[in-house]
């Protein structure tokens, strides 16, 4: 039976200067996270203390060091937020994590929160910095020169589960998504074919179909197994093979059309056999395909189009939702997703205001013919890293939707909201809160616990490996009456 | 995925299809679209970062995840 889908993300950004000679990615990173007043005002450290990001889904362990900041390097990489969600540096990376929600569009009201947080830090950075230090944040993933930086998505599923039925139900799925998904690239990179302009940024580097890396030949099923809830009841799911969208309507239907998919896999529901003869060439195949018609080959002999792989799961999905209750927004991705495929089959123009890949190679098209240029010209690689700035002003894709030439999913009072206050129905709701109401007592925090500093000689931890507790519904009124945490502790245990 | 719950009934069309006008519409669109475009470039010369070549090719990021 599938559980319910609680959704998160966590996006690396690239981040830069105008002069890079002698720049320094961590220290500049480190500021960055650091700069926001309101952030930099919770004291909260991470708790790294049920993380194993080692353990491998398929039933082992792998061998490694496992790093661990000290104390003061851990508050400086590591930034609670009020909306349940993390701001930390990775590698030479600034990176967010959205809160745990509970469906897709939330999950776009996170993302886009999030990217509002960076923002703010930036300008708050860059105040401080001189001219020809300051910074530029990207929400791409690749530099263009064979650099990758992720975009991953986390989905709690069934432990019960075996692990083998998620790869075979789930791998045509994410390797065809990108028709919807992509985020665009201009040209081709890590060795693979030329081509001028692609559907997604992160294809190029998928090397390996199923294994535990995240940095170098990477797999398009991951297999961490960091369930960070009970591990006997669940898994969490890492998706690692997606670009990171602008467009609210990508993510939407992104983390929308997958969390369905996952639904029907859990339930045993994904029937059809649809095994790619080769995922990791499918998966450039389709990416270096703007058309959306080259087809891949399957493995028992067929040749299908990423359109026609993603039709079979959404005659699935629509099949499975028939003896089923669905929620409004579960309605409203089957039918966006029918729309988009629809359109993706009669000519993916058509969808100029809804997908990053179209919406930015129009805006290149547009570019070169009233220019007169073609792609040699360093301008439209300039669009093409542009498009994903995060600076509401001179961001392309925000230039294209102030001038309302792009789908919006939420709003921005919505998305103002949501970097302030967490969402209600996740345990990430009580980890905001408390921030909120006792935040100079709050010791540390992982995604499965909270940690107090209550004056004692230790600290004390309130455990919450159930994801979908501690929501408004179950503790907000323990809350209100709880002035003090020894008070909050009385009144939970009482 | 908890919300308000109701019966799924697939439609016949998908619903937000406009398929029933003509393809000509599509021009139109495309038209349309074309002049917008047209304004936006303007305004994207504007923000456009200087020295797009050597910003590009400077921007490296050390791969991450």
């Amino acid at each position: 039976m599938a559980v319910e889908k609680v959704v998160g993300i966590e996006i690396e950004f690239g981040i830069t200067v105008r002069n890079p000679q002698g720049f320094d990615p961590v220290g500049n990173s480190i500021l960055l996270i650091n700069s926001h007043e309101a952030v930099q005002a919770i004291k909260a450290i991470w708790d790294y203390a049920g993380e194993n990001p080692l353990l491998d889904a398929r039933g082992f362990e792998v061998s490694g060091e496992r790093e661990r900041p000290s104390q003061q390097d851990n508050r400086a990489i590591n930034k609670l937020l009020l909306n349940g969600g993390r701001l930390y540096v990775d590698g030479a990376h600034p990176e967010y994590s959205s809160p745990e929600v509970m469906n897709a569009r939330d999950l776009v009201l996170y993302e886009k929160a999030g990217e509002h947080i960076l923002e703010i830090s930036r300008q708050a950075a860059n105040r401080v910095l001189p001219p020809e230090a300051q910074l530029y944040i990207y929400k791409n993933n690749t530099d263009g020169k064979g650099n990758s930086y992720g975009y991953h998505e986390n989905y709690l599923m069934a432990r019960g589960v075996p692990f083998e039925k998620i790869i075979e139900g789930l791998t045509p799925f994410l390797v065809t998504r990108q028709v919807y998904t992509g985020a665009g690239k201009v040209g081709a990179e890590n060795q693979t074919d030329p081509v001028a302009y692609q559907i997604s940024q992160r294809a190029d580097f998928f090397e390996a179909w199923i294994g535990l890396d995240t940095m170098a030949k990477r797999p398009i099923i991951n297999t961490r197994d960091e369930p960070h809830a009970d591990e006997e009841k669940y898994r969490r799911l890492h998706v690692i093979v997606g670009d990171s969208n602008m467009s609210e309507f990508a993510t939407y239907l992104k983390v929308g059309a997958t969390a369905i998919v996952l639904s029907m896999v859990e339930d045993g529901w994904v029937r059809k056999d649809l095994a790619l003869e080769d995922p990791v060439r499918a998966i450039k195949e389709i990416s270096h395909d703007v058309t959306c018609r080259r087809k891949v080959r399957l493995k028992r002999g067929v040749e299908l189009s990423g359109v026609e792989i993603q039709r079979e799961y959404l005659e699935m999905a629509w099949a499975y939702y028939q003896g089923r209750e669905a929620s409004p927004q579960v309605l409203d991705i089957l039918e966006k997703w029918t729309w988009v495929l629809d359109k993706l089959e009669e000519d993916p123009w058509q969808l100029h205001r809804h997908l990053d890949w179209v919406i930015k190679m129009e805006l290149i098209r547009s570019y070169m013919e009233r220019r007169k240029v073609g792609f040699e010209d360093q301008r439209i690689s300039m669009l093409d890293l542009q498009f994903h700035d995060i600076r509401r002003e001179k961001g392309l894709f925000y230039v294209l939707e102030r001038q309302g030439l792009v789908e919006r999913i939420v709003t921005d009072t919505e998305i103002a909201e949501a970097v302030d206050f967490p969402p209600p129905d996740t345990r990430a709701y009580f980890r905001g809160m408390c921030l909120r109401k006792y935040r100079d007592q709050i010791y540390g925090a992982s995604w499965s616990s909270l940690l107090f500093d209550t004056g004692e000689a230790s600290v004390k931890k309130i455990p919450m490996a159930e994801p979908t507790r501690g929501t408004r519904k179950l503790v907000q009124e323990i809350l209100d009456r709880s002035d003090s945490v020894s008070e909050l502790f009385d009144n939970l245990t009482g | 995925m908890s919300e308000q719950e109701r019966k799924v009934k697939r439609p016949r069309e998908s619903p937000k299809s406009d398929e029933a006008q003509p393809k000509a519409t599509v021009t139109e669109k495309g038209k349309e679209l074309k002049e917008r475009m047209d304004e936006v470039i303007d305004e994207i010369d504007e923000v456009l970062e200087e020295n797009s070549e050597e910003f590009v090719r400077n921007y490296v990021q050390r791969g991450g995840e």
